[in-house]
């Protein structure tokens, strides 16, 4: 593949400037990472909580890269998950402790299988592809159900050991390396989607999405590009997965449930589609919500968030960032 | 061997095609010259849309071939087509309405480059494809339109649009599906205009209703109707022959 590109030749066009304009970093952007490195200097502050939130993030961007930019639903992306958070398990389990490798590793195999899934799906849509995720993520489920004398059942997967980050920073009781080894995975990750999203492989993910048959009429290859965005969401999963089995030392078969993929397209729908920060804010406000929720009503809180669900469609429709971006357009206009 | 220089750019042999149980073509032959402007006319349902879905793949005949510079096409994918030198419009706009018009000729410029795989490269650093599609959009008058979402363009804007996205692909045969349907008379002998002139060295297959267009602009017509190509020949010969007029000018 040639990578011979250069600058538009008349920078001053608005055309030029429009692309230029799309990759550039904002302000809030800026901003919003600074904000999360600095929660890890707050005094007292939850950083076991916070971890959480920058891996749900992760994970619901990942099913961004899918639903928002490709228009895939998908209502089994937990499998992806899981595999990352039993492979990451797995292999911390049995001696390979070294968790960047480890977690390399796990993403690469949730990037395999995805890619196998996207085979299998590429010529299925609508209803049929909510099936057929759904389905995938059942069967793997009830696997690793069946399969207690491998994956501890219900139980979970013990004894998972984690070597230093770097060889240099100890994960300890408080979180704090566990936050910083999130935020930092996570941060890095977002970068690579980030560019992706605004290449030309990431255009042309928006016009498959918005017209399958135009991308056809104008030649794209709609099937591998399905199959390439397939394995890369899956593997972002894999990373989160990952992430969160190496920063609690555990996995259950709650990683690759179905609540669990039903709770990261929520996430996702509050937050908004088609952003990658939408991911973000969505696991903020549910994972904030439900932490306030258990306390306050442990056996209920699925009421609230369902309850939290309807408003949101009421009046946000698109999600919280699309509906704030609206607004700062409608105030910029004044 | 066949030249391709001397054979027909685009050919249909015995095309046989059914939706179930609706025959739309029993035996279909159909032959385009290079370099010609041919309009296809015929009443409602003849088909017309139906051959413009077997040239381009969207749709496989039952039985019979198309043949493309000679070569058969017919169990290629449309993908191929396309990149063969096929384009087309649909009689029905199909853009993407959530994005801008810039946005969507820079898509279909990085496909017909191939620049379209995965990389981490800014589209905004794709200079040659933003500056062709800056081009190409003030070709069409749709330059102040450029940033606009589409969805929110008038609806002539959206048509332009559409014939843009096909040319963009620099085809050697573009199928136009009534590319003035729904335009004012004016906007639709405006759009014809500007085609004849971006189109001078493209092989053009247009289908219209709009006579005056269709006896203006094509040097060739053919007239469908009942599952066959009823006739086929210059303008003045169509206006005057006793089977047009029986089959689609109702007389
Ligand atoms: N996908 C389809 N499934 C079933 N029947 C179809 C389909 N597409 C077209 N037809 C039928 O095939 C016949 C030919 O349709 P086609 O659209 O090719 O006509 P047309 O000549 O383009 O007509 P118009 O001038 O109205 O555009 C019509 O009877 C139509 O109802
Ligand atoms: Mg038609």
């Amino acid at each position: 593949m040639s990578t011979i590109s250069e600058p538009a030749t008349d920078r001053s066009t608005p055309a030029s400037q429009y692309f230029a304009g799309l990759a550039r970093w904002r302000v809030w952007e800026i901003l919003f990472w600074v904000a999360l490195v600095g929660l890890f200097f707050v005094p007292d502050a939850n950083l076991p909580l916070y971890g959480q939130i920058v891996i749900w993030g992760l994970f619901a961007m990942s099913l961004d890269l899918l639903l928002g930019y490709r228009g895939i639903p998908s209502l089994g992306h937990a499998a992806f998950f899981g595999i990352g958070g039993y492979a990451a398990g797995y292999l911390g389990k049995f001696g390979w402790i070294e968790p960047i490798s480890g977690l390399v590793i796990a993403a690469l195999l949730a990037g395999v299988i995805g890619w196998l899934t996207g085979r299998l799906i590429q010529r299925v849509s609508g209803i049929a592809l909510l099936m057929v995720t759904l389905g995938l993520n059942l069967i793997l489920n009830d696997v690793v159900h069946r399969q207690s004398g491998l994956t501890g059942g219900d139980d979970g997967l013990q004894g998972i050991e984690v070597a230093p980050v770097l060889g240099l920073f100890r994960f300890d009781i408080f979180g704090r390396t566990a936050y910083l080894y999130a935020l930092a995975v996570t941060f890095v990750l977002f970068l690579l989607a980030r560019a992706l999203v605004k290449s030309p492989f990431g255009l042309a993910l928006l016009g498959a999405r918005e017209n399958p048959r135009r991308m056809i009429m104008l030649g794209a290859p709609l099937e591998r590009d399905v199959t390439t965005v397939f394995a890369i969401a899956a593997a972002f999963a894999g990373a989160a997965g990952a992430l969160l089995t190496q920063t609690t030392q555990f996995v259950s078969p709650t990683s690759l449930s179905f609540q669990r993929s039903a709770d990261v397209l929520v996430i996702l729908i509050i937050g908004g589609t088609g952003r990658l920060y939408g991911a973000f804010i969505g696991a903020f406000v549910f994972l904030i919500l439900r932490d306030w929720l258990a306390e306050l009503s442990p056996v209920y809180w699925y009421f609230w968030i369902g309850l939290l669900l309807v408003v949101m469609v009421a009046f946000f429709r698109k999600g919280i960032v699309p509906s704030l971006e609206a607004l700062v357009r409608r105030v910029r206009r004044r | 061997m066949t030249d391709p220089q001397n054979s027909p750019i685009l050919e249909a042999r015995d095309l046989h095609m059914a939706f179930g149980g609706l025959v739309v073509f029993e035996h279909l032959n159909f032959t385009l010259g290079r370099g010609e402007r041919h309009a296809i006319i015929g009443p409602n349902g003849a088909g017309k849309t139906t051959f413009v879905g077997l040239v381009t793949g969207l749709l496989r005949p039952t039985s019979g071939d198309v043949l493309f510079n000679g070569r058969v096409i017919t169990h290629e994918s449309p993908q191929q087509r396309v990149k063969a030198g096929i384009a087309r419009t649909f009689q029905i706009n199909s853009l993407f309405k959530a994005l801008n018009p810039l946005a969507s000729v820079v898509i279909a410029l990085a496909q017909r480059e191939g620049r379209a795989n995965v990389s981490l490269r800014s589209v905004s650093r794709e200079g040659k494809l933003i500056d062709e599609a800056n081009a190409l959009l003030v070709k069409f008058g749709l330059a102040d339109d450029a940033l606009t979402v589409t969805e929110t363009l008038p609806y002539g804007k959206q048509r332009l649009l559409e014939v843009a996205l096909a040319f963009a692909l620099r085809p050697q045969l573009l199928l136009l599906d009534e590319p003035a349907a729904g335009l004012s008379t004016a906007q639709g002998h405006e759009l014809f205009r500007q085609l004849a002139v971006l189109t001078a060295d493209t092989t053009v297959l247009f289908i219209e209703h709009d006579m005056n267009l269709v006896f203006r602009y094509a040097d060739r017509v053919s007239v469908f109707a009942a599952g066959a190509l009823v006739v086929q020949d210059t303008p003045d010969k169509i206006r005057t022959h006793p089977r047009v007029r029986e089959v689609y000018l109702g007389t």
